[in-house]
């Protein structure tokens, strides 16, 4: 019992491990406090106040979010003091914010607006500052809105990109009352050295940071009687949606997607999925052909480790971050950018459609998806390859909107061809799910035999930890592969800015050394994506992931190389892996960008 | 109580006693008990404004494991109408340095910084110099210890204790959530004395004179003399050193300008003591305590304009991290504003005055809790002078 401490909260004993706070002492009795500035995953700030506190004895009231229980303590959680005080400080936050909630993309789905709700203040108790100062909205960016006057100046954006990503592209400025959430001299969001990850629309509390929506984009294409509008769903999609519309975190609501999508009105409901089998194949070879000019051609201009390039988080990051490692990302396009250049190309000629009338629409768990999609290199069809981004939560209110009863709709396929996938694409959407996805099919081409892991399942990439480093031996090689025999093929996961940069840095200091790099933006990989439904922490990423797993478990077909509609794309349209057509196609190059 | 006693002038801070290396070494040389116990029998009481008793602070460092320790002077003094830190050290600078020291060698730290104000830049070519005589000093009595001058950059909040830690290591000076406070976790996480400049020489005053001797200054709960930084509506501006434990009616006898109506206490971050209360209030920890600003009203002052200034002044050198304080500063602000044109009933002093007491319980750091202290004071005491 050394390590407990003993208190009384609202005149009940309870009993908790030494460093916990007061409100995970209430929390753990399933007393409710009211919380802004705190989140799961990131540091304690302390800051809103909200979650003030009576302790016996004490004149002052304690922030329970950043106060330690300790022995004897008594708290009070609801006393008549701590409720004025509440009182005073929301009606403070909101004598401050804009607070037009019917105009606001956060309306119902707000922190604030909860916390007023539960308040029930009908006055205005203090004078209305927002008609006092100038606020300004940056609608810039393709994937972020930022607008201040929605802002309570919690911070959470600005530990975010601090804590999570290393990237500090939010902070804070000036002070007093002129104290702002700010860029690098304020410039808009697209300027600067935000990834667009949405890590900090995630945790915002308010409308303050929001996703660029482009729904009624959608709804005009889908009732465009000229165009041929198709969909396609990331693989961390389907392990999420359902949260958006009541259901618990990890369910696995694929069927229900498909089915919503197409009373949506879509043409075609397609799988992103398809196009992640069709990246293994491009991205496999290019490793293979990568380790063969290194080891036999002994090419000193090959660049190794080869880094993975699917995440448009991680790719504008390293363009910022670390330039002269460019040569190091795959040259792959990401699934969702594969996709719309196959679709306007491949798929149009196969369905009879004219690629001029085709709106290639995506379901992402991103909002740097957005931003992918808008990158002037991704129009290799002739058009641009995907016309309009929309993550997660936005189809959710898609399906709300349209008066869906989701949870009664029937389980549905995928439409053809560009729908069918195998386990390994799905795996996709979980941190170190690419790096088992291209060792399956990599293992396979060099060996001729399966990944020598039971059920496929190469769990040493697997988990949640932030960097995690796995290497396999290559044994009794195909004839063509013999360079490769006893080759030890060393390989690290990175999930979440701040771990890639740790293993960037480490690569380029030469500390390490690896042959392949996975790194996705997100804390947890896309399933804890910027698009996915907020809330997001710790314990919800882990049942999404155990239902990726699990949906990956039950495929019939578990290896990319297996999936017949990839082998038949390489049939009938692209020859090979990494021919001219693919080049053209399938693979892009990257930029230089500025450090601020 | 004897009310009209001419005050008692003292001349210890500034004496040039104590300077050689001589008094130095036997002044160092006391155990650590030594010192903690001397200080705590003084009942010395920190000068920057809280005053939290320096033993204590010096004894809970002490205690700390950690093998990394810091000793900060805090010279940051942005305290409306105090300037006696500048003065001490333009006048007496090594002896703040051998304060240090003597903590340093107390609590087992061998670094120390000062955080010097960025409008005391002027200073620095006279504090580098009397520090390199210092660290030879340290040399040749064979002590490891060393003091660098950070510069602060001109946020009031800075002065907090652990925003100025935020600021020298770096980052935005933003105060933190306490506890752990410094004698646990402070410049860079490590166990911290941080001391007002004066603080520092009282201590070393009190190490070399004795607590008896300190003692006989002062009152119970206000122990020794302290530095007075004195402006406004007197004749007599300036910096004196005085027995703590008067009143203020003693005070305004020696400075006011015969029409005095008001003492701002502590600057605009203590209390406003009216005429009324003069001759019950004493200056001290048992009464209206103060880092050492007093301010001087005569008749012809608007106490509206006063508190317009102090509001002022807190909205915009609030760090603005927490809501009570950030959002609260600018409603008192405008608050007084709108009751003063006619916008707002009078009763809305009555809501300002209840949000000044939430704001006390509940900001983050001293800045918001004493925003209260001269609202509460002046609003009360001059409650027609905000409406008309
Ligand atoms: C807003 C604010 C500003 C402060 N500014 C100063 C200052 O300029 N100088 C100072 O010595 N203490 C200042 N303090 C007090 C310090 O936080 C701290 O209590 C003091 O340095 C401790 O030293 P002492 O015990 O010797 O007084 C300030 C406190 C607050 C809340
Ligand atoms: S951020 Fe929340 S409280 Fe503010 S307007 Fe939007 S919904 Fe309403
Ligand atoms: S989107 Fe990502 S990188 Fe950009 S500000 Fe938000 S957290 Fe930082
Ligand atoms: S933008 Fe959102 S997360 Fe950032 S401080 Fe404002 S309310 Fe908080
Ligand atoms: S009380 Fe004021 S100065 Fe202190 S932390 Fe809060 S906002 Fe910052
Ligand atoms: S939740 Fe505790 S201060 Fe914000």
């Amino acid at each position: 019992m050394e390590n407990m401490v003993k208190l009384k909260i609202d005149g009940v004993e309870v009993q908790v491990e030494k460093g916990k706070t007061i409100l995970d002492a209430a929390r753990s009795m399933n007393i409710h406090i009211p919380t802004l500035c705190h989140h799961e995953d990131l540091c304690v700030a302390g800051n809103c106040r909200v979650c003030v506190v009576e302790q016996v004895g004490t004149r002052n009231l304690v922030a329970s979010c950043a106060t330690p229980a300790a022995d004897g303590m008594e708290i009070r959680t609801n006393s008549l003091k701590v409720r004025n005080a509440r009182k005073h400080i929301i009606e403070l936050l909101l004598s401050e914010h804009n607070a037009d909630c019917t105009k606001c993309y956060k309306n119902g789905n707000c922190e604030l607006q909860a916390l007023a709700s539960e308040l029930k203040n009908t006055e205005h108790m203090f004078l209305d500052l927002v008609e006092r100062k100038t606020f300004t909205v940056d609608m810039y960016s393709p994937s972020i809105i930022k607008d201040d006057s929605r802002c309570i100046r919690c911070q959470r954006c600005v530990r975010t990109c601090e804590e999570l990503q290393h990237v500090s592209a939010l902070g804070v400025a000036h002070k007093g009352d002129r104290m702002k959430i700010s860029t690098f001299f304020d410039r808009p969001m697209f300027e600067v050295v935000c990834t667009n990850c949405g890590q900090c629309v995630n945790r915002c509390p308010t409308g303050a940071l929001i996703e660029r929506n482009y729904i009624d984009e959608v709804w005009d294409a889908i009732y465009n009687e000229d165009k041929f509008v198709v969909v396609q769903t990331a693989p961390a999609t389907r392990v999420a949606l359902g949260e958006a519309l009541d259901l618990p975190p990890g369910e696995i609501v694929t069927g229900k997607m498909v089915a919503a999508l197409r009373r949506l009105g879509f043409n075609a409901v397609l799988d992103t999925d398809w196009s992640a089998d069709l990246t293994i194949m491009e991205e496999g070879t290019e490793l293979l052909t990568r380790l063969k000019k290194a080891l036999v051609d002994k090419d000193p201009n090959v660049a190794l480790p080869m880094t993975t390039s699917c995440s448009p988080g991680w790719i504008k990051f390293i363009e910022h971050t670390f330039p002269e490692m460019l040569p190091n990302v795959s040259t792959c396009k990401s699934p969702q950018q594969m996709f719309g250049a196959v679709a306007k190309t491949y798929y149009a000629n196969k369905v009879g459609v004219d690629p001029a009338k085709m709106v290639v629409v995506s379901i992402m768990p991103c909002t740097a998806k957005k931003f992918e999609a808008d990158r002037p290199e991704m129009r290799s069809s002739g058009y641009k390859d995907v016309d309009l981004v929309l993550t997660t939560r936005e189809l959710g209110i898609m399906i709300r909107q349209a008066g869906l009863d989701f949870n009664s709709l029937p389980d549905e396929d995928y439409d053809s061809v560009l729908g069918q996938s195998s386990g390994a694409a799905v795996i996709f959407g979980a941190t170190g799910g690419v790096m088992e996805a291209a060792l399956r099919t990599a293992y396979e081409i060099v060996t001729g035999r399966e990944v020598p892991f039971e059920g496929l399942n190469i769990t040493p990439v697997r988990g949640m930890e932030g960097v995690r480093e796995a290497s396999m031996e290559i044994k009794d090689t195909l004839p063509e592969w013999k360079f490769l025999e006893g080759v030890e093929l060393r390989t690290v996961v990175a999930h979440g800015l701040t771990n890639a940069k740790q293993v960037m840095q480490w690569v380029k200091e030469g500390k390490k050394s690896y042959h392949f790099i996975e790194i996705m933006a997100c804390p947890g990989g896309c399933l804890g994506g910027g698009g996915q439904p907020i809330p997001t922490n710790a314990e919800i990423r882990a049942k999404r992931a155990e239902a990726i797993y699990r949906e990956d478990a039950g495929k019939a077909i578990r290896k990319s190389h297996e999936n017949p509609e990839i082998i038949a794309i390489y049939k009938e349209f692209l020859g090979e892996p990494l021919s001219h057509k693919s080049h053209e196609l399938l693979h892009t190059h990257y930029v230089e960008r500025n450090r601020y | 109580m004897a009310n009209n006693k001419p005050l008692k002038k003292v001349d210890l801070i500034f004496s040039e006693a104590f300077l050689n290396r001589d008094e130095l070494k036997e002044v160092l040389s006391r155990s650590a008990d030594e010192v903690i116990q001397e200080l705590l029998d003084s009942g010395l009481r920190g000068r920057g404004g809280a005053g939290f008793p320096t033993g204590l602070k010096w004894k809970f460092t002490r205690d700390q494991k950690d093998p990394e320790k810091y000793v900060v002077c805090n010279a940051d003094e942005g305290e409306p109408g105090t300037f006696k830190d500048r003065e001490i050290l333009d006048r007496v600078g090594r002896k703040v340095f051998n304060g240090m020291a003597l903590c340093a060698g107390t609590i087992g730290a061998k670094e120390g910084y000062m955080y010097l104000r960025g409008e005391y830049r002027f200073l620095l070519p006279k504090l580098y110099q009397i520090l390199d005589e210092f660290h030879e000093d340290m040399k040749a009595l064979g002590i490891d210890f060393h003091i660098d001058i950070k510069l602060g950059s001109g946020a009031y909040v800075c002065g907090e204790e652990s925003a100025l830690f935020e600021s020298m290591e770096g980052d935005r000076g933003e105060p933190r959530n306490k506890p752990p406070y410094p004698t646990e976790y402070g410049f860079r996480g490590k166990p911290t004395v941080i001391n007002n400049v004066e603080t520092f020489v009282s201590a070393l005053i009190i190490s070399r004179i004795g607590a008896a001797e300190y003692q006989k200054l002062g009152t119970v709960d206000s122990r020794g003399s302290k530095l007075f930084s004195v402006s406004g509506d007197t004749p007599i501006p300036g910096i004196y050193e005085l027995e703590l434990g008067m009143t203020v009616e003693q005070f305004v006898n020696e400075f006011g300008d015969g029409d005095t109506k008001a003492v701002q206490v502590g600057g605009a971050a203590g209390f406003c003591v009216p005429r009324k209360k003069f001759n019950d209030t004493i200056i001290g920890f048992e009464g209206v305590p103060t880092g050492g600003s007093m301010m001087l009203f005569n008749s012809s002052r608007s106490m509206y304009n006063v508190l317009h200034n102090y509001l002022d002044f807190f909205k915009e050198e609030s760090c603005g991290q927490c809501t009570p304080c950030r959002v609260g500063c600018q409603q008192l602000f405008l608050g007084i504003e709108a009751v003063k044109r006619g916008e707002k009933p009078a009763s809305y002093l009555d809501t300002l005055l209840k949000l000044s007491q939430t704001m006390k319980i509940t900001a983050k750091c001293g800045l918001g809790q004493s925003v209260g202290n001269s609202f509460h004071s002046i609003v009360n005491n001059f409650r027609e002078e905000m409406i008309y």
